[in-house]
């Protein structure tokens, strides 16, 4: 393939005039890049022309926050997690849990293999959802694609959208295209995506060209939902009110499966290997790309001194309900899996079904004045 | 910026029509300009350094625009983007200053004797002057294009220069990275720091990439010369003072960039300029000269008068609030300046000025004693 020129350019400069300032830096590429890794690196491209530079941009311009550890790189195409592997493997072990190269990541999207989860208590458990990303194979990544692949990308998700019928039949949204009304609707469903301005994703190039080709898919239920050309090429969500997240993980399996026989059709399949599993543009989420969570009333146990440690012993993590970042509410937590790689989907979904049907217990416990020691679970 | 030349290669399997933006929303100059049919002739070009049509345009595409200010839409990434997208620019050098053609020449005179006047504005009504421009070294891609070793490299050859002033410009470099609680506040104080980016412009078309990373501020012990490295173009050349003498500002400025000029000359560089487009800078808007000249001054009732905007327009000035552009006037006090760039040297913009800004207090000093100003109005310049 042809060269990236700048790049070739910027070899004039010896790696220690290009090597960035990483002093005040906290993030886990931070933690990993070094001179001689910057030296072996820097002179390599992917074959649609990304490069170190284009991977660490993120990372160098947000240096990060001193309690909050972000990621600092992003994926321009498939062919970075292999050209950079140097770089991204040792990122990904710190990440995902001592993660190794040489590990084998399990996909499991055989909704039946979930036991229970159809019973969580709806006077707790508020709401279920779970959601994942996909790329779509031979097209570059939202920090890298032009115009012209991100609306190819549009096009054949519209048309694999288009297919889906029964519970999934719905409609499709472009961002540029909307109406107020319909704007309003979908701000009023919670559906409707903004313009990134989370300058992390702005230092990686996702919000160029905005708001082309970017868009909103909802079946007519109101329950699956796909989000074109935002971070990633496809987020795909599933939710409803209530406690059912068997329910919740089926039409979540079985949409996810539909649009994916549609993309194999026509001879573009997800990005997927057997070692990271489904490809995203970030690191954090390779493997399953999987969040499945609850909003749930714990207003009691929230506050109990093991309530940190039951999470970490269970591999789940709290957000407030606004997301990532925000503080509860009421006592109302957002519950969901930690991990991504190096368990299945089932397998995650299964530890936040039975980890959220703990806590509800423990929760009914102590508002009774009762001890919960003895239901203090093992480390998952 | 993520746009690698081996990704331009790529893009061109798609048809020239699946890749032009959508710029039905916009309004600023590259969008009033580019057609499918010059974005099909340029789209498989790049500059030598790698810098291709939508490196120069996604600034534009990603902001509209405002529907009361004509933003220009494009950056340049290296010297020879100007001539390399010259069928997009040129048109755009064009409706921008006032009807330049491709092929006119641009006059450089930064012989301060040839301004006439410009000591004696008075300082009861021109409360500051100040002069500014931009400079480009040779041989480095612009801030949206260059790599930090790029940038670096440019902050050591600025430093060095600037080092070797001596006399009334003798003065030192605080680089942002480095620079104490202190200093920064002193620097705050003096009005002289310089933030990072958070303009969409300017953020859109890589600008602020790596900061603080080679960026910082010099100036002179006396801080009438100021000298920026490695914000919106490589160097931003400032001089300024309180009062009215716009002849000693000018002064400075000359003899300090010509200062500056000389010692990269010595170093085997020079600043980026051609005779068609004099200074070559990042933003097309600032080509030319890449100079704005201007006063604080106190005009409370002349900013009144219904003939104030025409009296400017013939001025060939324009009016700012004491913020900066985009900002309001407090207390009838404005910033006046030329609205020239290319086309006018240096002595003849810093003319317009002295000699329209002499007029508007004039102009004032009639007003103030209920006089009328109409056989003061200026014909067009």
């Amino acid at each position: 393939m042809t060269k990236n020129c700048h790049n070739d350019y910027k070899m004039k400069f010896s790696e220690d005039e290009e090597f960035p300032d990483l002093s005040l830096h906290n993030n886990h590429m931070a933690k990993v890049l070094n001179k001689d890794m910057y030296k072996k690196l820097r002179s390599k491209s992917t074959p649609s022309g990304f490069t170190l530079d284009d991977c660490t941009q993120t990372g160098v311009d947000n240096p990060g926050h001193p309690f909050i550890m972000t990621v600092g790189c992003v994926a321009g195409d498939e062919e970075c997690y292999e050209v950079f592997k140097d770089m991204f493997d040792p990122i990904i072990s710190d990440r995902h849990g001592g993660y190794k190269p040489t590990d084998k990541h399990k996909t499991d999207l055989n909704f039946e293999n979930l036991k229970g989860g159809d019973d969580l208590d709806p006077a707790y458990v508020l709401s279920s959802r779970v959601r994942t990303g996909r790329s779509i194979k031979g097209y570059t990544l939202p920090p890298h694609n032009s115009r012209g692949e991100r609306r190819m990308v549009e096009k054949l998700s519209i048309e694999a959208l288009a297919t889906l019928d029964g519970e999934f039949k719905g409609k499709y949204y472009p961002l540029n295209a909307m109406t107020d009304a319909e704007q309003d609707q979908l701000i009023a469903d919670h559906f409707l995506f903004d313009k990134p301005v989370s300058p992390l994703l702005l230092s990686a190039g996702m919000a160029r060209d905005w708001p082309d080709a970017r868009g909103i898919w909802h079946n007519d239920a109101k329950s699956f939902l796909v989000w074109v050309n935002e971070e990633d090429h496809l987020r795909v969500i599933s939710m409803e009110k209530g406690g059912n997240m068997k329910e919740v993980f089926r039409r979540f399996c079985v949409g996810l499966q539909k649009i994916e026989a549609v993309f194999k059709k026509h001879n573009h399949g997800f990005m997927w290997n057997e070692h990271l599993g489904y490809v995203l543009t970030c690191p954090s989420n390779l493997g399953t790309g999987l969040r499945g969570g609850v909003h749930v009333k714990l207003p009691k146990l929230s506050t109990h001194a093991k309530f940190e440690e039951i999470l970490t012993r269970l591999r789940l993590q709290k957000r407030g309900t606004g997301g990532v970042d925000t503080a509860s509410v009421g006592g109302i937590f957002d519950i969901s899996n930690a991990d991504r790689l190096g368990s299945s989907e089932v397998q995650q979904v299964q530890m936040v079904v039975d980890g959220v049907k703990l806590m509800v217990e423990m929760e009914k416990k102590l508002e009774k004045g009762e001890a919960i020691d003895g239901m203090i679970p093992a480390q998952k | 910026m993520p746009f690698g030349n081996t990704h331009n290669v790529l893009k061109l399997k798609y048809a020239s029509s699946e890749e032009y933006p959508d710029l039905s929303q916009h309004n600023n100059h590259m969008a009033k300009i580019l057609t499918p049919a010059i974005y099909e002739r340029l789209r498989s070009k790049q500059t030598p350094s790698g810098f291709t049509l939508d490196d120069v345009i996604q600034t534009g595409i990603d902001n509209p625009g405002h529907p009361f200010i004509m933003t220009v839409g494009c950056v340049a990434g290296d010297e020879e983007t100007y001539e390399v997208f010259k069928e997009l620019l040129d048109p755009i050098i064009e409706d921008r200053h006032g009807g330049y053609k491709p092929t006119d020449k641009h006059k450089t005179d930064l012989n301060p004797d040839n301004l006439k006047g410009g000591d004696d504005l008075d300082p009861n009504y021109v409360i500051s002057s100040r002069v500014r421009t931009g400079r480009s070294i040779r041989g480095f891609c612009l801030p949206p294009h260059c790599s930090r070793g790029e940038r670096r490299g440019v902050e050591k050859m600025s430093v060095e220069a600037l080092d070797s002033l001596s006399g009334d410009l003798k003065g030192k470099y605080y680089a942002l990275k480095n620079m104490t609680d202190a200093e920064q506040q002193q620097l705050i104080d003096d009005h002289f720091l310089f933030d990072k980016p958070v303009s969409p412009l300017l953020l859109a078309s890589g600008m602020a990439r790596d900061w603080p990373d080679g960026r910082g501020i010099w100036h002179n012990d006396t801080k009438t010369f100021l000298v920026w490295v490695n914000e919106e173009d490589h160097l931003r050349v400032i001089s300024m003072q309180k009062g009215g003498n716009m002849k000693e500002v000018f002064n400075r400025f000359c003899t300090g960039l010509t200062k500056i000029e000389t010692l990269f000359k010595d170093k085997g560089t020079s600043f980026m300029w051609n005779e068609h487009l004099g200074y070559v800078l990042t933003c097309p808007s600032n080509l030319g000269t890449g100079l704005r000249a201007g006063v604080h001054v106190k005009i409370p009732n002349m900013s009144k008068h219904a003939k104030f905007e025409e009296v400017l327009k013939r001025l060939r000035l324009q009016k700012r609030g004491t913020g900066g552009v985009d900002t309001a006037a407090v207390g009838g006090t404005f910033d006046i300046s030329n609205a020239d760039r290319l086309g006018f040297s240096e002595v003849e913009l810093v003319q317009m000025v002295v000699d329209g800004v002499k007029l508007l207090v004039e102009m004032e000093k009639k007003l103030e004693k209920g006089q009328s100003i109409d056989d003061l109005m200026p014909a067009q310049k």
